[in-house]
């Protein structure tokens, strides 16, 4: 396997008396994703964002491409190019697309050689590029979100992501609010991410999911990391033992 | 793989035609006005002419400039309550800046542009005490500008000695105010044709009430910001993070937005446009008024709505709160003319803004129907 894009090394992070993650290693490989499970308060959104620059870890390190980014601020974080998406992936739905996908770096040309305007017809057709790359159709670029469906809203926060050039994007529980056909557009989003060779953390709860997208399952107890399967030696079984903490004694786990 | 989920819907026959539907939605605050002026020129006499179609955009004009700034704040799901007494504050402060100017001895111009100049800045403390509450202290709008309706209201008043009134004008100066207030760049006059800025002091009484102006100041004034902010709000970056902010103030922040600055420089607007009416006001009466703006406050929130702006935010325009406003201004005029009691005024305005928030309900509805086939 080739160099590690990112690499969270002795990670711990502490609400009061809580410890919500305990010396946690990470580490994510180019185009892969890696499926971050574990029951409700195990520490996977807590890791997230001592990832991402939400929380500032106590102690560890987190190293993205080459560099150290721990402690950074999140718009440096994101600006280095780790995307994450959350659930309620801050789209502004009473916009098209194109403005979604420029949201607060909009572009302007000059009105009359003079006047800053909104340059809507280049964002479109921007959107409308990155869009085609992720075999995604809109019907109407001129389309707000509040009119498309919530598989479409993912893709084009996916969309956004990765015309900004994100070189890692975290999704938390991103098929969490569809329908079946919906979740399966997600994952197949997920999937050409993957072909454009750009790795994915994929939060998730629901088991199919991980196991039709996911190369690894990173799987959290309790702050810390008990299991890391990759996804051959993987069965939903194994990953539920883990995650209620049955399979500690060791005879089930497969520890890379 | 293929991720098209539009595709295999699109195909399917909507339940309603579409475009008509958004045509419909979108206009009818339109066509109520043209449906509006076309009943009361067909059965008010005089209502069709030059000279009162003249004076229906000037009557409109105050709640115009109000639903201007209003516009703004309600795209971003706030609400100004304060703005009416900012009309106030900033007649009478203009009023008293001129008043003392101009008796100590300063020339009438100086007075009046110091006293403009001074009606315009107070206008924008009100906004400014607005918007650090609600960006920076997370008071909700309708908390906030309440507050200040009632701040604004006693300072108005205080300027005022609590009259209703600011006594004491010169007649100089008002002369001078009338001269814009009620002035006009174009008057048409039977027998002396067209005429620029300045009505002849010769004409006879007959002439004088057959003067028609073409061009009333405040009407061009009220146009020019109308024009500005249209265009800030339509085209430029700041009016894209308006309806950003609008439509998510999470996604609004998450993208870097500044939202907090944005919200204080939108209620900054907000008082600014009241103080411009609040001035005018003043020219056109001639009289610093602290209760210039108050019946005007919630005409001008009816405006916006009427103009399709949404009240929890994320949409609307400007030139449907100026729809809206000359909605407000024909009705008002229109019933005097049909010689209706004023007071049906208030029923009428009442149930056009509950048909303008139901076709805005229809129109969300469809939309979801239509996008859910």
């Amino acid at each position: 396997m080739s160099e590690a894009i990112l690499t969270a090394t002795g990670v711990s992070k502490h609400f009061g008396g809580l410890t919500a993650v305990d010396n946690v290693d990470f580490a994510v490989y180019p185009g892969e994703v890696v499926a971050l499970l574990g029951d409700n308060g195990a520490g996977k959104s807590t890791l997230i964002k001592c990832i991402s620059g939400v929380y500032r870890p106590e102690s560890g390190r987190v190293i993205f491409n080459g560099s150290d980014i721990t402690h950074q601020p999140p718009a440096d974080i994101r600006s280095r190019g780790i995307e994450t998406i959350y659930q309620d992936l801050a789209l502004a739905e009473n916009l098209d697309v194109g403005a979604n996908v420029f949201l607060g770096k909009e572009v302007t040309r000059r009105l009359f050689g003079l006047l800053p305007v909104t340059d809507d017809s280049y964002m479109r057709q921007e959107a409308s590029g990155v869009l085609d790359e992720l075999d995604i159709h809109i019907p109407s670029l001129t389309q707000k979100l509040v009119n498309l469906s919530g598989g479409q809203r993912q893709a084009v926060a996916i969309a956004r992501a990765m015309y900004w050039n994100a070189q890692l994007v975290i999704m938390d529980e991103p098929t969490a609010a569809l329908g079946v056909p919906e979740q399966r557009k997600v994952l197949a989003l997920i999937r050409s991410l993957r072909e454009g060779n750009i790795p994915v953390i994929l939060i998730s709860h629901t088991m199919h999911d991980v196991m039709a997208v996911a190369d690894r399952m990173v799987i959290m107890r309790r702050g810390r990391v008990v299991a890391n399967i990759a996804r051959a030696e993987a069965s939903e079984e194994i990953i539920v033992r883990h995650i209620v903490g049955s399979a500690e004694n060791g005879e089930n786990a497969v520890m890379i | 793989m293929a991720v098209s989920a539009a595709s295999d819907k699109s195909k399917r026959q909507p339940l309603v035609n579409a475009r008509f539907v958004e045509f419909l939605t979108k206009s009818w605050s339109y066509l109520f006005l043209l449906g509006l002026v076309v009943f009361f020129s067909l059965t008010g006499t005089g209502f069709f002419s030059v000279r009162n179609f003249s004076s229906i955009l000037t009557t409109s004009t105050l709640i115009m400039l109000m639903s201007i700034g209003q516009t703004y704040v309600v795209i971003t799901a706030g609400i100004d309550l304060s703005i009416g007494w900012t009309v106030g504050l900033s007649s009478v402060t203009t009023a008293r800046v001129m008043r003392d100017l101009a008796a100590g001895g300063a020339d009438v111009e100086y007075a009046m542009l110091a006293g403009v100049f001074a009606g315009l800045l107070v206008a924008l403390i009100p906004g400014l005490v607005n918007g650090l509450l609600v960006a920076r202290v997370k008071v909700p709008p309708f908390i906030a500008t309440l507050g200040m309706f009632g701040i604004v209201r006693g300072a108005a008043f205080l300027l005022t000695d609590g009259q209703q009134v600011v006594r004491g004008l010169s007649a100089e100066l008002r002369e001078a105010l009338r001269g814009i207030g009620n002035g006009s760049l174009l008057y048409h006059i039977p027998d002396h044709g067209l005429v620029w800025f300045r009505q002849p002091p010769d004409l006879e009484p007959t002439q004088i009430r057959q003067v028609s102006q073409l061009l009333p100041y405040p009407v061009l004034i009220t146009a020019l910001v109308v024009i500005v902010f249209a265009f800030i709000l339509a085209r430029t970056k700041f009016g894209r993070h308006t309806y950003v902010i609008g439509g998510s103030e999470e996604a609004a922040r998450r993208s870097g937005i500044n939202v907090d600055r944005h919200l204080i420089i939108i209620y900054v607007i907000c008082g600014f446009t009241a103080g411009i009416a609040g001035v005018l006001h003043l020219f056109r009466f001639t009289a610093g008024a602290p209760q210039a703006g108050e019946a005007a406050l919630l005409s001008s929130v009816a405006a916006v709505v009427i103009g399709g702006t949404n009240l929890f935010g994320g949409e609307g325009d400007i030139m449907g709160a100026v729809v809206g406003s000359l909605i407000i201004a024909v009705l008002q005029t229109g019933l005097v003319i049909l010689n209706i009691d004023s007071i049906w005024q208030f029923i009428v305005v009442g149930v056009v803004i509950i048909i303008a928030v139901l076709v805005n309900q229809l129109q969300s509805a469809l939309e979801r129907l239509q996008s859910n086939v």
